[in-house]
């Protein structure tokens, strides 16, 4: 065991949590990752989805909604628009997110903005059931 | 001569007048307070950000292949302007300075031959700038009755300016706003916004050895960063005109309100002379009157 690493979550308004972090699993956009103490330097992008933080016994769960990830072997920086304690999410906030996020599937332009709307919808639809 | 009773009358209503403005300077160092541990909290994200993005962006080498938020579309002939400003007023020269500059380099764009389009976020700029730069404004973002101003905010007019650009609506943007220096010093500042301005330092202090893999790729990630990059400049310039404006809002306010004090001392003293003058003139009047009998 590698021991524990600084994990960030900064949100453009402020930084949401801080804390020493035994492993984290990112959804990035190329795939999940998994980072563990002393994980090789890398900058990722992220695609909409569960970020699930392990430390000192906690779980926690967060949804992000886009943003990247900076890792380097003693620190992991997520930066994401949007964040959600996925315990707390109520059913209301995500049926909203999937609202904005449906209109924004039918408004994509591109391959690319569309995909992403649409792991964002599959994402809020998965997590819907948990809360309500 | 004004009478007594008008004097008394506007003694009350300077009075009434200071009562707002303290109330105003107030409430105004309240929401400094608050404006600005949201620019504190706000700065991480925009560090981590410019950090990330000035390692990237030094890599660049191919000048030509890359994107054109970095290095521009090649052209400078027509400029955007965002001029950011508040959406209300009693705040002293706070408006009219960021207008001030946004003018200023307005005029010397089209005295160079260029186009300048204007882009008013904020209603006193617009306001402002409507008596001689009208026909120049082409967008304008109000964010009357917002109460917290949050990303989102900033992502609406990040959307709109990317859209511009990629419909080749212009060149060169450089946003306009007032940078929060202290409570009673605010700068009127301007920075441009595409091509993006990537300082130097930062990328050399953040390539110290450590070679970073990218997924998906380079080119990928530098194209996600520089236009979340435009989200996150708005986003840092409407935090810091926010404290701003409270900040010269309160001073402007502290101002009034000793500005009343200091006129409500002058017209009580006029008030006081004259009530004894009249007294005077009335005891004269009985005296003489007294001895003609």
């Amino acid at each position: 065991m590698a021991g524990t690493f600084r994990f960030e979550l900064v949100s453009p308004e402020r930084v949401l949590m801080t804390i020493d972090a035994d492993q984290v699993v990112v959804p990035g956009s190329d795939g999940d990752f998994t980072v563990l103490a002393g994980h090789v330097p890398v900058i990722s992008t992220l695609r909409p989805g569960v970020l699930d933080v392990a430390a000192a016994g906690i779980r926690k769960r967060l949804f992000v909604k886009s943003g990247f990830a900076d890792v380097d072997p003693s620190r992991l920086t997520v930066l994401a628009e949007k964040a959600y304690d996925v315990d707390e999410l109520s059913a209301a906030t995500i049926a909203q997110e999937l609202k904005t996020a449906e209109a924004e599937l039918a408004a994509a332009k591109d391959d690319e903005a569309k995909r992403m709307a649409d792991t964002l919808v599959t994402e809020l639809r998965q997590l819907s059931p948990r809360a309500a | 001569m004004a009478s007594l009773k008008d004097m008394r009358n506007r003694i009350a209503s300077v009075k009434a007048t200071r009562k707002i403005t303290k109330a105003m300077q107030m409430v105004a160092a309240a929401k400094l307070r608050r404006a600005q541990e949201a620019a504190t909290a706000a700065r991480p994200y925009a560090e981590r950000m410019a950090a990330v993005l000035g390692s990237l962006a030094s890599k660049v080498t191919d000048k030509a292949g890359a994107s054109p938020l970095l290095v521009g579309n090649g052209k400078d002939q027509v400029h955007l302007l965002i001029v950011m400003t508040s959406e209300r007023g009693l705040c002293g020269g706070f408006n009219s300075n960021i207008a001030k500059l946004a003018r200023s380099d307005a005029n010397r764009l089209i005295a160079a031959g260029k186009t300048v389009k204007i882009m008013a976020v904020g209603r006193k700029g617009a306001e402002n700038l409507r008596r001689d730069l009208g026909r120049n404004i082409v967008e304008r973002k109000d964010f009357q009755g917002v109460r917290q101003l949050t990303f989102a905010h900033a992502e609406g007019v990040a959307s709109r300016v990317l859209e511009m650009f990629e419909a080749g609506e212009f060149d060169v943007a450089t946003l306009y706003f007032s940078e929060f220096k202290s409570v009673i010093a605010q700068k009127p500042t301007a920075l441009q916004l595409i091509p993006a301005t990537v300082s130097g330092t930062q990328a050399e202090s953040k390539s110290d050895g450590a070679l970073y893999e990218y997924e998906p790729s380079e080119e990928e990630v530098l194209g996600f960063l520089l236009s979340r990059n435009i989200s996150t400049q708005i986003f840092r310039g409407l935090l810091e005109n926010s404290a701003s404006f409270y900040g010269a809002q309160m001073t402007a306010m502290d101002n009034a309100t000793r500005n009343a004090g200091d006129m409500i001392n002058k017209l009580t003293i006029k008030y006081n002379r004259q009530r004894q003058a009249n007294i005077t003139k009335e005891l004269i009047e009985i005296i003489s009157g007294a001895e003609a009998l």
